[in-house]
């Protein structure tokens, strides 16, 4: 090894022993970002997904925005202008299925754990309490282009109230772009069996056969409609108290509080559901109850393309590295899943699949649909625009185009490949350092003798 | 009776052995972009694969009477992909009741009908080891297998594959992570002392177990022999360097204590499975002379994988470590090439080095470098045809080759899913197969279940 290598890595140990403990503190390796400057890129290939590519052109962000995209853009006077010759920029990407900042460690560490409230109904646990802005995860995901992901609770039939959030920020406050984006629930599986995580197939195993499966989770559908019932009276109560205070005054109740936004169809619910028989159960009681379902999961929603297309019924798909699910499904059903809703016109996300901590593989896997059918462009656009799309918040992110937020990447190549390089990282429209826990570690290590 | 008894057991021992070599088909590959990994890139190259091994790498070969052409225009030749830690086709992984457990052995335990080998196969994957569980300090003997979909597990066995053997080092020995936390229901080690301690008493039982047979040979193997103990006898072959030691560790510190109990005793660890810190001591490792076999990116699942890093593979190369990433996942094993070529972002390894990690390397890890691992004249025909190169997203497998044989194809694949839609179907309608109520099952009015059915029931 050269000395030079050597110096190299005992200044950043030096550098490491003051920012960071060297001991296995959790988190505080993401180093912040910097100021919302006006910055320009200018002569890179620009992917704005929502338009045509530009082979060669500009695109300007300014106070955390895209202030400008084009051939023909003129680069403010003031600003900091990075030369994207041989470079590309992209929208940063979004990964809608993960508990980013809610768990740490797995196993071994409950106390790094919050993604699971204990009980089945926690409709007022909100993400967004529990997130925590200095985990590792979120330096290591966003080194690769993800810029803003769903954190979501997990756990029991409603488990809480997922957040947007980006990936930059040392308070959750700063962090959120919605810190209330959807209820996240898992229905009773029915049938025999064990839910697929969440839900009360995680809260008890159903009994071992049809009939009285098929009882319990109809006894566990009626309770919900209950409280779904009262949680409608509470609100009418106090709407009509809010009007006339001569009423009877209503009591607080937290749950039922939290549960209207989603019976008003202000906010959507995010359904995990795997199986044709869990989706459809999912899409009835969705109907039946008013709600507004995003299908997370979605194993099978290749099997029912005309009703989620008839329905307009988006899914989060989480599983297209998942092992096919039955003994004789062909050894591509996953991979080739989201070409096959994409041909329906179904309406999809692709995510890592994974909760957090790889994460980091989001456009792999979106890229590996692409090796199965699934065209290069829909595996661009269901990293990107289309998860901004299902949640309501395309007018703010998903693509690079003017008055959006300012999550941006710039790469050497195609951001779906594994060999390619991030170069630059805009989040809010600051540039992110592309160091994090295991870069650190890289430096320290990579010289020793 | 004598003479019958040892022809059938001649031809029982012939027979694999012709259908490794007299039955492979003849195969021509035309065109392709090889990446032979331990010579370069070869661009429209041929390939014939003939008895099994890799005859002739040209352009312009001549095909062989009866040999199956393959235009491979525009398309990649790469090595079978070895993985050097999984669990596929297992139908046993642990034997986790005694922290000693070297009697056991993995091919004892191997279902060939797994359906997990067909979709690693689908992956150009063409050589496991399949480990023993990492439940107890010294786990059980592993296996070297070549995924054949169809064939029985000794058909998959590779013949004249060194034998191993799995040792286990830190959580999950504890169990700490598994809700063992009874004191009644504890199991010796709990703690990384207790490792160590079960390592040196187990060799220092075989020490004595091997001085107490080296007498007995001394005395010209006279007298009452010493007993045979099936648990001492594999690890006086790791003793003897004739079996090799692949060691799951996480922790800097628990894979230094092995190499230095290893070479108190004399023996060399063949690998260090996962080694997920062992970028921390890279010099160490290289100069105790192990392999290690790490995940690609995966951390933080538990608190010995918290440290980890995707650049691990990097800074080992860089360190000399003969490194390979692994699966250890029926489902990771499906697109090992992706997992390579990450090693290229995270730490610079370049292509060549990237494609070793999952090729050559392993097949020298389990000890069959000179007969697999790369694409050579004389070496096993273990390889897969890709769409793309392999480093790419966009690459999927057409076909694969081991010893040979095509193990996956793209298009016999897509063929075999109309039939097999069919028979799902024929299967469905079958009276036998629907309610009572709906006219099926015992005593119902549909038709009677074929003959055949019944026969193959019966039997």
């Amino acid at each position: 090894m050269s000395a030079r290598i050597q110096a190299a890595s005992w200044t950043a140990m030096a550098l490491l022993a003051g920012v960071a403990p060297l001991t296995a503190q959790l988190g505080s390796y993401n180093p912040p970002a910097g100021p919302q400057e006006t910055v320009a890129i200018r002569g890179a290939m620009i992917h704005p997904v929502s338009g045509p590519v530009l082979q060669r052109g500009t695109i300007v962000i300014s106070e955390g925005k895209i202030v400008a995209v084009g051939a023909e853009v003129t680069v403010p006077a003031g600003a900091r202008v990075i030369d994207g010759a041989g470079l590309h920029v992209w929208p940063g990407m979004m990964d809608a299925g993960t508990t980013m900042g809610l768990s740490e460690i797995g196993q071994g560490a409950a106390g790094t754990v919050d993604a699971s409230e204990t009980g089945n109904i926690n409709p007022n646990a909100q993400a967004i309490n529990g997130i925590n802005p200095h985990s590792a995860h979120i330096g290591v995901t966003r080194v690769v282009g993800i810029t803003h992901v769903v954190s979501s609770p997990r756990s029991g039939a409603i488990s809480g109230q997922a957040a947007l959030i980006n990936l930059e920020g040392d308070t959750p406050p700063l962090m959120a772009v919605v810190p209330n984006l959807a209820m996240y629930m898992t229905l009773p599986r029915s049938g025999f069996g064990r839910g697929f995580g969440g839900g009360f197939g995680n809260f008890g195993q159903q009994p071992g056969n049809t009939q009285d499966a098929d009882r319990a989770s109809k006894a566990q559908l009626d309770s919900l409609a209950q409280l779904f019932a009262d949680a409608k009276a509470y609100g009418k109560a106090h709407d009509a108290y809010a009007k006339d205070a001569t009423l009877p005054r209503p009591r607080h109740d937290l749950q039922l509080a939290a549960l209207l936004p989603m019976l008003r169809g202000e906010m959507p619910v995010m359904f995990s559901a795997d199986r044709v028989t869990d989706i459809r159960a999912a899409i009835t009681f969705a109907s039946e109850n008013g709600l507004k379902p995003i299908i997370v999961g979605g194993r099978d929603a290749w099997m029912m393309t005309d009703e989620l297309k008839e329905k307009d019924i988006p899914v989060i798909l989480t599983g297209v590295m998942a092992l096919p699910g039955r003994e004789d499904d062909p050894y591509d059903v996953n991979f080739s899943a989201p070409a096959k809703l994409a041909a329906a016109g179904v309406r999809f996300a692709i995510t890592s699949g994974d909760a957090g901590s790889e994460a980091r593989n989001l456009p792999y896997v979106a890229g590996m649909a692409s090796a199965f059918g699934l065209s290069s462009a829909d595996a661009l656009k269901a990293v990107t625009l289309a998860p901004a799309e299902i949640f309501g918040v395309a007018d703010r992110l998903g693509s690079l185009e003017t008055g959006k937020i300012a999550n941006l990447v710039v790469t050497n190549g195609d951001i779906l490949e594994a060999r390619t390089l991030t170069r630059h990282l805009f989040i809010d429209g600051r540039e992110v350092p592309l160091g994090n826990k295991h870069e650190q570690l890289y430096e320290m290590f990579i010289g020793r003798p | 009776m004598k003479s019958t008894l040892w022809t059938l057991l001649a031809a029982v021992a012939i027979a694999p052995a012709l259908a490794a070599q007299g039955t492979a088909p003849v195969t021509i590959i035309r065109n392709a972009t090889v990446l032979t990994v331990t010579n370069g890139t070869l661009t429209g190259t041929d390939l014939l694969l003939r008895g099994g091994k890799i005859a002739a790498i040209g352009t312009g070969l001549t095909a062989p009477a009866g040999a199956t052409v393959i235009d491979a225009t525009g398309k990649f030749v790469m090595p079978g992909i070895v993985d050097p830690h999984s669990h596929l086709m297992s139908d046993a992984i642990n034997e986790g009741s005694l922290s000693v457990t070297s009697m056991t052995r993995i091919e004892d335990v191997l279902n060939p009908t797994s359906t997990g080998i067909y979709r690693a196969a689908a992956g150009g994957v063409t050589m496991l080891n399949i480990l023993h569980g990492s439940a107890n300090t010294i786990g059980g003997q592993s296996a070297t297998v070549k995924l054949k979909p169809g064939k029985s597990a000794a058909e998959m066995l590779v013949p004249g594959a060194p034998p191993g053997i799995k040792f286990a080092l830190g959580e999950n020995v504890t169990r700490k992570n598994s809700n063992v936390t009874n004191q009644q229901q504890r199991r010796y080690p709990y703690t990384r002392m207790g490792q160590a301690e079960v390592l040196r008493d187990a060799f220092v039982r075989a020490q004595d177990y091997r001085a107490e047979w080296a007498d007995y040979r001394a005395r010209g193997a006279k007298g009452v022999p010493p007993r045979t103990d099936l648990e001492l006898q594999p690890l006086v072959e790791v003793l003897e360097g004739k079996r090799l030691v692949h060691a799951h560790s996480y922790r800097a510190d628990e894979m230094l204590m092995l190499i230095n109990l290893a070479d108190e005793f004399g023996f060399k660890i063949k690998t260090l499975q996962h080694g997920l810190e062992g970028y921390k001591i890279a010099s160490e490792i290289a100069r105790h002379g192990a392999g290690l076999s790490t995940f690609a990116d995966s951390w933080s699942y538990k608190i010995e994988a918290y440290d980890a890093i995707p650049h691990n593979s990097a800074i080992l190369v860089r360190h000399g470590v003969l490194t390979t990433i692994n699966s250890d996942s029926d489902e990771r094993i499906r697109r090992l090439n992706i997992d390579a070529a990450k090693q290229m972002r995270y730490g610079g390894l370049t292509e060549n080095e990237a494609m070793r990690l999952i090729t050559i390397n392993g097949a020298i890890q389990v000890g069959m470098g000179d007969r697999t691992g790369s694409i050579e004249v004389g070496k096993d025909a273990d390889l897969a045809i890709w769409t793309a190169h392999p480093f790419s997203v966009y690459a999927r497998v057409e076909t694969t080759f081991a010893d040979g044989e095509v193990t996956f194809d793209r298009q016999r694949d897509q063929a075999m899913r109309e039939t097999m839609a069919q028979q799902r179907a024929e299967l469905e309608e079958a009276p036998e197969n629907k309610t009572p109520a709906s006219g099926g099952g015992q005593g119902g009015r549909g038709r009677p279940a074929p003959a055949s059915t019944m026969t193959e029931i019966d039997q």
